[in-house]
């Protein structure tokens, strides 16, 4: 899905790279069974800077990113979120999952919670907020997801733009550092990805760190500090939303935009 | 191009008379073509040769309190019932005390009718169960209070059909959730202990459990100690049960979508969280209706007590049948359990249903 807005300026500048960086990975492989996912991934992310990610399914972008959390495991390497390593240790896993928010392609909403309680579930049982104020902090994330007045519905009567919204409300209840996006509008009906977009964007405005994985060039052009391209599981190219569309310089990516930027 | 305008004060028309009422529902339901017209033509005949006898037998012609009358007589007779009914619910149970367990059973029934609706699950109703439960043991065992206390050997009939039903269903349903989760754990030891349980339990019939618990059981005992045959057809009841309920939840669990758990999981949540607040409410919800069924089945069970010498509700009753007054009318007594059993089955379905319309989130 190709979107031609004109190439922006990015919301704000480059956080100045730093010697404390929010994510740092070095040398990560990974496999699934034999297959070899993840080549050899060197990554560093300094704290507001905005990153997206691209690259032809199966690439290798979304594992990378699901690292970050520990949905999935890498065999070699290391992954260093917010100065914790992480590692088997199930106390870091869960540390860092707590201050690293994922929204997932197909939302992941829980269907038998009301949306405030899918939004208050994770601040009450993993941060011991007191109900009320997880309550409070809930509904002033929905305010700003622009969808308060459906606090007290099911996931299951909301649109798919609505229920990508609430993920990202519920996301940010935690207070995250970091949030990892991983195809949040693939699965979105074309009229509806704009509002996920527009919150995102907001999102970007107030100097969040962000990983997106998407396929939104638009989005990328105006708000991503950084792209990145894979394919075969490694990162061919990054540079600058700039020069990254205007003269790529790997080959595989001139291809690549090519075919979705028509 | 034809542009169509969309009248908001277009008639909403009312439908064809044939299509509504009594004749329009039984146009669509029983007379809906050829093969389904002869059907219900078939059944009304087969209903007009069954029914008005039965009705006969059972209510016009009946005998209900006359225990003499019924020798030769038509009608059904129900006297077999009224002039036993004592020792078909509550078997040896001593004469004088039998308002004990009966008033253990109402307390039992109005607790169950109470907490039918979850808007009244709290901490108090929880705490009123306990007491419940505690009382319940008191009245039927005796011995505090000035009860006189009275063998578990001499409870019988109604009464120990529903404490081996409610106790087994309950503490089976918790130990089958754990079974389940232990047989999708990652930990290979925990996984491959959970299989064996569940695939040696089912393959034994609850006969052969039963058999085992009272009498291969005391033999590994050490010497002087001796448990409750009761309990002991109680565990094997609780035991049996747990292996079937573990496999139908295991089927609810693997029906949850993996993104549920990586949501939970990429919250923070822990693995004990993500399955009590994320992943069992769904997968619980799924399983309602075959959990049912094994409840259901498990209830009708119980009667297999019989088996180890417990007197339960079928057994008094088949014990009444002995009594040479009462020969012969086994009709009417098995009629009468197989309506007591079908109203507390009939009950647990009825509630089940009710529950999954109400849990029902996804409109």
């Amino acid at each position: 899905m190709t979107t031609s807005e004109p190439v922006t300026q990015p919301i704000s500048e480059k956080p100045q790279q730093d010697d404390d960086p929010i994510i740092e990975i070095i040398a990560m492989h990974k496999w699934f069974g034999e297959f070899h996912v993840l080549k050899d991934i060197n990554l560093r992310v300094t704290r507001g800077e905005r990153i997206v990610i691209c690259g032809p399914s199966g690439s290798g972008k979304s594992t990378m990113i699901r690292c970050i959390n520990r949905l999935e495991e890498h065999q070699r390497g290391k992954i260093i979120v917010d100065g914790i390593e992480l590692t088997n240790d199930l106390k870091n896993i869960e540390r860092i999952r707590a201050e690293v928010g994922m929204v997932f392609q197909h939302f992941n909403l829980f269907p038998h919670l009301t949306i405030v309680d899918n939004l208050t579930l994770g601040p009450i049982w993993v941060r011991k907020t007191p109900k009320k104020e997880a309550e409070e902090t809930a509904m002033y994330y929905l305010e700003k997801v622009h969808i308060a007045e459906q606090a007290k519905k099911y996931p299951g009567q909301l649109s798919g733009g609505q229920q990508q919204r609430v993920a990202i409300a519920r996301s940010l209840c935690m207070k995250p550092n970091v949030m990892l996006f991983d195809e949040p509008t693939s699965a979105l009906d074309p009229e509806m990805v704009k509002e996920v977009l527009d919150v995102m964007i907001s999102l970007a405005e107030e100097g969040m760190t962000m990983l997106v994985v998407t396929h939104e060039m638009g989005f990328a052009k105006s708000v991503a500090h950084r792209v990145l391209f894979m394919d075969y599981g490694q990162i061919l190219e990054e540079n600058v939303p700039k020069a990254f569309f205007e003269n790529p310089e790997h080959e595989r990516t001139q291809l690549f935009l090519s075919q979705i930027l028509h | 191009m034809t542009v169509h305008v969309i009248d908001p004060a277009a008639e909403n028309l009312k439908p064809p008379a044939t299509s509504v009422g009594v004749v329009g529902w039984m146009r669509a339901n029983l007379f809906n073509g050829v093969f389904n017209s002869i059907l219900t033509v078939l059944t009304l005949i087969l209903l007009f040769q069954t029914l008005p006898p039965f009705i006969k037998w059972a209510f016009i012609d009946a005998h209900w309190l006359s225990g003499d009358a019924c020798r030769g007589a038509d009608g059904a007779c129900w006297s077999v019932i009224s002039n036993n009914l004592r020792f078909i619910v509550f078997g040896f149970y001593p004469h004088p005390e039998q308002w004990r367990p009966l008033l253990a059973m109402l307390l039992l029934v109005g607790l169950l009718f109470y907490s039918q609706n979850r808007s009244r699950w709290n901490k108090p109703l929880a705490w009123a169960w306990l007491v419940g439960l505690i009382s319940m043991g008191i009245l039927l065992k005796g011995g505090l209070l000035g009860l006189t206390a009275v063998e578990s050997t001499q409870w019988g009939g109604l009464p120990l059909t529903l404490l081996l039903s409610v106790f087994g269903l309950t503490a089976a349903y918790p130990l089958g959730v754990v079974l389940a989760l232990g047989r999708q754990s990652r930990m290979r030891v925990v996984q491959t202990l959970c299989v064996i349980y569940i695939e040696l339990i089912r393959g034994v019939p609850l006969i052969s459990l039963l058999f085992m618990s009272s009498v291969v059981f005391p033999l590994f005992l050490p010497e002087g100690v001796t448990l409750n045959k009761i309990l002991r057809a109680q565990v094997a009841i609780i035991l049996f049960t747990a292996a079937y309920i573990a496999e139908v939840v295991r089927g609810g669990l693997q029906a949850i979508p993996r993104g549920q758990y990586e949501a939970a999981e990429s919250m923070g949540l822990n693995y004990w969280q993500t399955m009590r607040l994320v992943i069992l409410p769904q997968a619980l919800k799924i399983v309602i209706p075959p959990s049912v069924s094994i409840l259901i089945s498990a209830f009708k069970d119980t009667s297999l007590v019989v088996i180890i010498a417990l007197f339960d509700l079928l057994k008094t009753t088949k014990s009444v049948l002995s009594d040479p007054q009462w020969m012969g009318f086994s009709a009417e007594a098995y009629i009468f359990v197989a309506v007591v059993y079908f109203v507390c089955c009939f009950f647990m379905s009825n509630y089940s249903r009710r529950l999954e319309k109400e849990l029902d989130t996804s409109l």
